[in-house]
């Protein structure tokens, strides 16, 4: 493509950034309302930048509810679904991409068609299951799931694991290697990137559930940061400045997370989108 | 001839074996947390079924409630569409606008791809509560910034008729999750296509209306597969801003709320079962309409695929 002309750099500068205002701007009034005093927070017309910044409002906020049992208890749900996740994910993945056996291409697309299925569905004999097990009000329901692999990154993996080529597999096994030697020593070194981008979108997705926590957790010490929050709005509906406080605690994290790993993100996105 | 037969035999239930231990992780998911469950909640659907006694058959009784005595449905199946009718769309489009504009040759790509995508990674609960604020009818910085050029602002979140494109400004907010998929097919699109479309004298829209977007319309159909699976099943914005209720005047109430609260407040276990098998069936027919009409928009540039 040619070079473009100045003057039509400037207009894609421009839309860009007026744009990026409205995917900014909410940012900058999050953390600014989180550091305002209750006047600025409701004065017309509003305060665009504080006078004093009231740190204070974060100690508040986590001061008001228990925030860093939620931290913990989200924390300890995260470790476990990556655990749970890249472990299991990657070994019925090998399954799927580097073993023939009979049956193994027609339950691949079962596999596939899971992923069309609405949870609703699935949702109340779930529940029943782990009501049996004496699960609510634990973190299992949330972590345990984790370890029999989903269908999303079990698909993500074996499609990676497919562009690693089969020749390598073949020279374990010409040492007398058997699959678990050439699962651990040839096919998971080679995939770490793949790895990490499971691990990572796990993560953020047990950061941001609400669904899971809302069903399973009723005791408000083993809360989540999710549904503590939400819970919080219904309390204190009006005190914004902590509201807003404890939103940016919650966010902060995963913004620190993606600018550590960003190219894991792009390139997973890439992956997972469409190199199908 | 005999002896590597056998051994090929031998070699064919080793892989059998192994690929059964290998994928028993998931063959225990798909028989446990899937087949069964699947199973059941198509008997429960049959069931009254309230979890303190246990089911009990009364055929499609269920579906008859649902169908003919439940304007809570009918509530909350119209809102669902009004998501997926005008909601999703809107955001398709404007996550694949940015994506376009992203994809000239700027300097300082990265910068505005991470300003654009960061929203969409955000936990939806401490986003929804920063526009529950954004959107406060008397004290919101939207309101307040409408009435600065002296427009005055709607109710939005807690007007019924507003509450819903209030919701879809909201889902707008994360246009960037679909940006970055689109830009990364952009991307791809081999440069020579665009060289070869100017050779023969196509200009800027005719390339983009001959190379563009057929190209990027196998990930056009993925983001609309997959957004119309997540809109069918939009919860938890509708549950933060409601706080659960799908208010005001359940204009909010969407069929994943409305089955949520039928579920576990109302504990009717197996009127929800068959909210759920109706949901699961709305889901597929508009999956396959899609997919059949994909095979008029959807270009593969490997044919055999």
């Amino acid at each position: 493509m040619k070079r473009r002309s100045i003057a039509s750099q400037w207009i894609g500068h421009v839309t860009l950034l007026a744009l990026g205002l409205f995917f900014v701007l909410p940012f900058y009034w999050l953390v600014t309302t989180s550091l305002k005093s209750d006047t600025e927070v409701f004065a017309v017309p509003p305060v665009w930048v504080p006078k004093d910044l009231l740190w204070g409002n974060f100690v508040k906020a986590v001061n008001y509810i228990p925030f860093f049992t939620f931290l913990k208890n989200t924390l300890i749900i995260c470790g476990f679904s990556v655990l749970g996740a890249v472990t299991s994910s990657s070994l019925v993945a090998y399954s799927f991409s580097r073993i023939r056996w009979p049956g193994r291409d027609a339950l691949f697309l079962v596999l596939l068609a899971t992923m069309m299925l609405p949870g609703q569905v699935t949702l109340i004999p779930v529940f029943g299951i782990f009501r049996a097990l004496g699960w609510i009000d634990t973190f299992l329901p949330l972590t345990a799931p984790h370890f029999l692999g989903s269908a999303f990154y079990i698909f993500m993996l074996r499609q990676f694991f497919m562009t690693i080529p089969m020749e390598l597999s073949d020279a374990v096994r010409i040492d007398g290697g058997g699959e678990w030697d050439i699962f651990s020593r040839v096919i998971l070194p080679l995939s770490r990137p793949a790895l990490a981008t499971v691990g990572l979108f796990t993560f953020i997705g047990s950061w941001n559930d609400f669904g899971g926590p809302l069903l399973y957790l009723n005791d408000e010490r083993k809360a989540t940061l999710s549904l503590g929050l939400q819970q919080f709005v219904s309390q204190h509906g009006a005190e914004w400045s902590l509201l807003m406080a404890a939103s940016t605690l919650m966010t902060i994290p995963i913004i620190i997370l993606f600018f550590f790993a960003q190219r894991t993100f792009i390139q997973g996105i890439a992956v997972s989108g469409i190199k199908g | 001839m005999k002896l590597s037969d056998t051994m090929r035999s031998k070699q064919g239930r080793r892989d059998l074996r192994n690929g059964l231990l290998f994928a028993s992780p998931w063959l225990i998911h798909l028989a446990v947390l899937i087949a069964y469950p699947i199973l059941s909640s198509f008997y429960y659907s049959l069931c009254n079924y309230d979890t303190l006694r246990p089911p009990r058959f009364i055929g499609l009784e269920n579906y008859r409630i649902l169908f003919t005595e439940d304007p809570l449905f009918y509530a909350s199946l119209w809102n669902t569409f009004y998501m997926v009718v005008i909601g999703l769309p809107v955001g398709l489009f404007l996550s694949l606008g940015i994506a376009l504009l992203m994809n000239q040759k700027l300097s300082g790509m990265a910068f505005y791809r991470t300003l654009y995508y960061l929203p969409s990674i955000c936990p939806v609960v401490a986003t929804s509560i920063l526009w529950l604020w954004l959107l406060n009818p008397e004290m919101g910085l939207v309101n307040t910034m409408l009435g600065q050029i002296g427009v005055q602002g709607p109710g939005w979140l807690v007007a019924p008729e507003w509450a819903k494109p209030a919701l879809i400004l909201m889902g707008l907010w994360g246009a960037g999750g679909g940006m970055v998929i689109y830009l990364a097919a952009l991307q791809d699109v081999p440069q020579q296509l665009y060289e070869a479309a100017s050779l023969d004298g196509a200009g800027k829209i005719a390339q983009f209306r001959h190379v563009t977007l057929p190209m990027l319309s196998p990930v056009i159909l993925f983001n609309l597969i997959m957004g119309l699976i997540g809109t069918f099943q939009y919860f938890t914005q509708a549950y933060v801003i409601s706080r659960g209720s799908g208010g005001p005047q359940d204009s909010t109430l969407f069929y994943a709320l409305h089955l949520f609260n039928v579920a576990f407040l109302d504990f009717r276990m197996g009127y929800a079962c068959a909210m759920a098998w109706v949901l699961f069936l709305i889901t597929l027919a508009a999956s396959l309409a899609v997919f059949r009409s994909s095979a008029r928009w959807v270009y593969y540039a490997g044919e055999s695929r």
